[in-house]
């Protein structure tokens, strides 16, 4: 039996030991000097929420498939074994082979949220890796950054030998290659990192220079090695070939995030709200195989023996074939008594059927994402949803049974006035007239319960509203209240909820989603400060922040508060996202003046996601 | 129909808890495609009971779960349909089919044997079994015991069943079930304290190797209750 990195007392001294075992069911367990490619994926957090991402799982399973390759993981250690670590001067290591990180060739991290960087540099550090990519020797591993967050890597350039821009289906197994081809031949690391530049896709930051102009804008940002191309590539995948998918996921011994299967039905979106960034980044939006899906559902059940299955998707509703899936689904399921699960459904008369049947309704709330309160910063955002489809949606649940409703709201976008914030709480309240309306008295179980909830927005890279100037925290939580005061003037206040989120932890995140590279040094000050699990709300230290911030010249009024000419030049315009900068332009002048645009199926706004085979773009036209 | 089965939590799983260890039983039980019998109700789930749970860190060869069955095919079929899908540490060692009449494990249980080693990188001290022979030839061992509401005493004399040296290390027959409760690690740490040395718990690896039923005075392995299937 493998020996265990952690000795019997220290796994029995800290929280949750089977975090460090990477002894779960499924779990490949290949030998670590069998195969030529060595690679250890990491998620930048705890162990229940890294093992319940699919990107994580995709990638496990593409990287162990590979014949030439194994792949092993590590999530972020918590805190009590990272004060063990730090004082036994234990190198983090990797959970199935319990071998160090810094014996791989490979150390791939996953960048879902930009609030987990400072345990991005948490995991170089407890590796005993030099956190910054000009001081790794030969000997270290070479650092690949991918995800949503790696559209913009600026902010974290200085931390990565490689960026992975897009889906990893497409070069994972040409990286594979081109490391073992390296290691064979006995390439220097700049040898290597050269011969992975030539790989649509992967961007080396080393290779980059930015220069910025006395206003501190961007002058040019240009490669200053041959290997680095102009642009770079986004990866998406042709969704219609057989590709790796987790049939066999990893079963954790501990309740984790995501107790179950899940079941990607599509990538991408065809809505195009202006501030979703993953709405644009994942374009063309792409369907999946209905038989591919049919055999997944059924594979991955059967070899976890999971109680509930998940369908995941930005909006599954646009799945073409959902009605067919579903049709083998719920008697599959209803047969083993496993609960389908469907967030990100329009609640529309097909969902509401849909949804009675597999759910309990009882215990179930319905959910809306109107983002705006008013129809006219709906229009602004592009949220096509009505008013009149929002009533109607609620007066058929409420017919059908349900009475809790969560609505979903942000407060700071573009354009936005007073009068749209308190909008907020009337159309809580409008939502709640229907339910006593609808429902008869004597067919009522108590009160309805409609919960708003608004975040503050955060403009994000690669949208229509990366020009625009985010708000303060003080204007949050001033909207904020305005929305609490409404809420308590409504006739229906006592059957309505209210919740609004951290405005720190958004300032921040504003911060890191448009920061240049200047922005990666207050990273580092901020972890050296002792800043780390920064998306956990309770573990955020805002004012070490603040100093680092002060120490290294970085301010919110540059980063945050101020919006962009139509001209500059962003950190990640060397990106190319199939999506093009005119299109967002044209829909960013389009939003100021109120107007909207269709959505993919209705009518092709040419945005440029053409570029890659198969999905929306194509329907009809084969 | 009521099925009986005996398994091991070795390696590793010595540190998943006891709750995570039902909830990785229900998975294996899908897995495997077994016909066990589900609650009513609108969140069905199996119906299982586990004789006792077993403390974190220690391993055991003689673990105890009853299942309540729709049916089942013969015993080496059964067996083999849940350790094909099963992890190692984890194996199912036995199993038979109870009378319909049979009480639970749970309530049966009268004792368990553990065997308890020293763990490496620490020694026997000098003096350790006979200290721990002269600890046993009391007429009487009182102890307080921390309980859920405060504390109690004990006579641990009237607990320990058997103790014996061994070449593998200590073996212990200790009371264990609802009437008469007494855990190794306990009965370890009142032993330092009484011989006057300081108590390390990780001293000992400690096995629990099988549980038993008492019936007429004499103890009866769980397993034994039933028959073959």
């Amino acid at each position: 039996m493998r020996k265990n990195a952690l000795s019997d007392e220290i796994l029995m001294a800290v929280e949750k030991p089977a975090r460090y075992l990477g002894n779960e069911y499924n779990a490949y367990h290949k030998d670590f000097d069998e195969y030529p490619v060595k690679a250890v994926f990491c998620f930048p957090d705890v162990y229940e929420i890294g093992t319940a991402n699919l990107g994580m799982q995709i990638i496990y399973e593409q990287f162990n498939e590979n014949p030439e390759a194994m792949c092993d993981r590590v999530y972020s250690p918590w805190f009590d074994l990272d004060k063990v670590l730090r004082e036994k001067k234990i190198p983090l290591f990797a959970v199935e082979t319990q071998r160090p990180v810094r014996d791989f060739d490979l150390l791939l991290i996953t960048l879902s949220y930009e609030m987990c960087y400072t345990n991005v540099l948490q995991i170089l550090d407890l590796s005993q890796i030099p956190l910054l990519s000009k001081d790794r020797t030969e000997e270290d591993p070479i650092i690949f950054g991918g995800g949503a967050c790696a559209y913009n890597p600026e902010p974290i350039a200085d931390f990565f030998d490689v960026f992975y821009i897009g889906e990893s289906e497409t070069q994972y197994d040409q990286v594979i290659e081109v490391i073992k081809k390296a290691k064979k031949q006995g390439l220097t690391r700049l040898q290597t990192l050269e011969a992975l530049a030539d790989i649509e896709g992967l961007y080396i930051p080393a290779f980059y220079e930015a220069f910025y102009k006395e206003d501190g804008t961007i002058g040019s940002f240009l490669p200053v090695n041959p290997h680095a191309k102009e642009k770079v590539k986004k990866q998406a995948a042709d969704m219609r070939k057989d590709l790796p998918y987790p049939h066999r996921p990893l079963v954790p011994y501990e309740r984790g995030m995501m107790d179950r299967a899940s079941l990607e039905v599509m990538r991408g979106c065809i809505r195009g709200c202006r501030f979703c960034q993953a709405g644009m980044i994942y374009r063309p939006q792409r369907n999946r195989d209905l038989d591919f899906l049919k055999q997944a559902a059924k594979d991955m059940l059967e070899a976890t023996g999971y109680e509930e299955i998940n369908l995941g998707s930005l909006s599954s509703s646009d799945y073409s074939e959902l009605k067919d899936l579903l049709d083998f689904l719920v008697p599959y399921c209803e047969e083993r008594k496993i609960n389908i699960g469907i967030p990100s459904l329009r609640i529309d008369a097909f969902s509401l059927d849909v949804m009675s049947r597999i759910q309990d309704i009882k215990k179930t709330s319905l959910t809306f994402a109107p983002e705006a309160g008013s129809q006219r910063l709906r229009d602004i955002i592009n949220k096509g949803l009505t008013e009149e489809e929002i009533l109607e949606g609620a007066r058929q649940a409420f017919s059908g049974g349900w009475n809790k409703v969560k609505l979903y709201f942000m407060l700071g976008q573009p354009m936005e006035t007073d009068d749209d914030v308190s909008a907020i709480p009337v159309l809580a309240d409008k939502i709640a007239r229907v339910y006593y309306e609808t429902v008869p008295k004597e067919m009522r179980q108590g009160k309805c319960q409609i919960q708003a909830s608004t975040s503050f927005f955060v403009p994000k890279p690669m949208t229509p509203f990366q020009w625009a100037a985010m708000q303060s925290s003080d204007e949050f939580i001033r909207k904020a209240k305005l929305v609490k005061e409404g809420i308590l003037s409504q006739l229906n206040r006592k059957s309505l909820i209210y919740h609004y989120h951290d405005d720190h932890q958004t300032e921040l995140e504003g911060l890191l989603a448009r920061g240049d590279r200047r922005v990666g040094k207050t990273i580092l000050r901020a972890y050296e400060k002792g800043c780390i699990y920064d998306a956990w709300n309770e573990h955020l230290k805002y004012e070490l922040w603040l100093q680092a911030m002060e120490e290294t010249g970085v301010t919110f009024d540059f980063y945050n508060y101020r919006e962009r000419e139509e001209d500059e030049i962003f950190p990640w315009d060397f990106i190319d996202i199939g999506v093009t900068k005119g299109f967002m332009l044209k829909e960013w002048r389009k939003a100021k003046q109120g107007l909207t645009t269709p959505n993919c199926r209705e009518h092709c706004s040419g945005c440029g996601a053409a570029c890659y085979p198969g999905g929306v773009c194509y329907e009809n036209k084969d | 129909m009521k099925i009986r089965i005996k398994f091991q939590k070795q390696g590793n799983l010595k540190f998943i808890g006891h709750l995570d260890v039902m909830r990785t039983f229900q998975k294996l039980n899908r897995r495997a495609g077994i016909d066990i019998r589900y609650s009513g109700g609108f969140s069905p789930h199996q119906q299982m009971s586990f004789a006792t749970p077993l403390g974190l860190g220690l391993t055991s060869s003689g673990e105890y779960v009853d299942f309540d069955m729709n049916s089942v095919p013969d015993k080496k079929t059964f067996l083999q349909m849940l350790n094909d899908v099963n992890v190692e540490e984890m194996r199912l060692l036995d199993a038979c089919l109870l009378p319909d009449d049979a009480k639970n494990a749970m309530s049966l249980l009268a004792a368990a044997d553990y065997t308890l080693t020293f763990r490496e990188g620490h020694k026997i001290e000098e003096g350790f079994y006979e200290a721990f022979e002269a600890f046993l030839s009391k007429d009487s061992i009182p102890a307080v015991k921390k309980t859920k509401t405060g504390f109690r005493e004990v006579d641990l004399k009237q607990q320990i069943r058997r103790a014996e040296r061994r070449p593998e290390g200590l073996f212990l027959q200790l009371d264990t079930g609802s009437v008469s409760n007494c855990k190794p690690e306990f009965v370890m740490e009142t032993f330092y304290e009484t011989w006057g040395k300081d108590y390390d718990p990780f001293m000992f690896m400690i096995n629990r190797d099988e549980l038993y039923g008492e019936e007429e005075g004499k103890l009866k392995k769980l397993i034994e209750y039933g028959s073959d299937f």
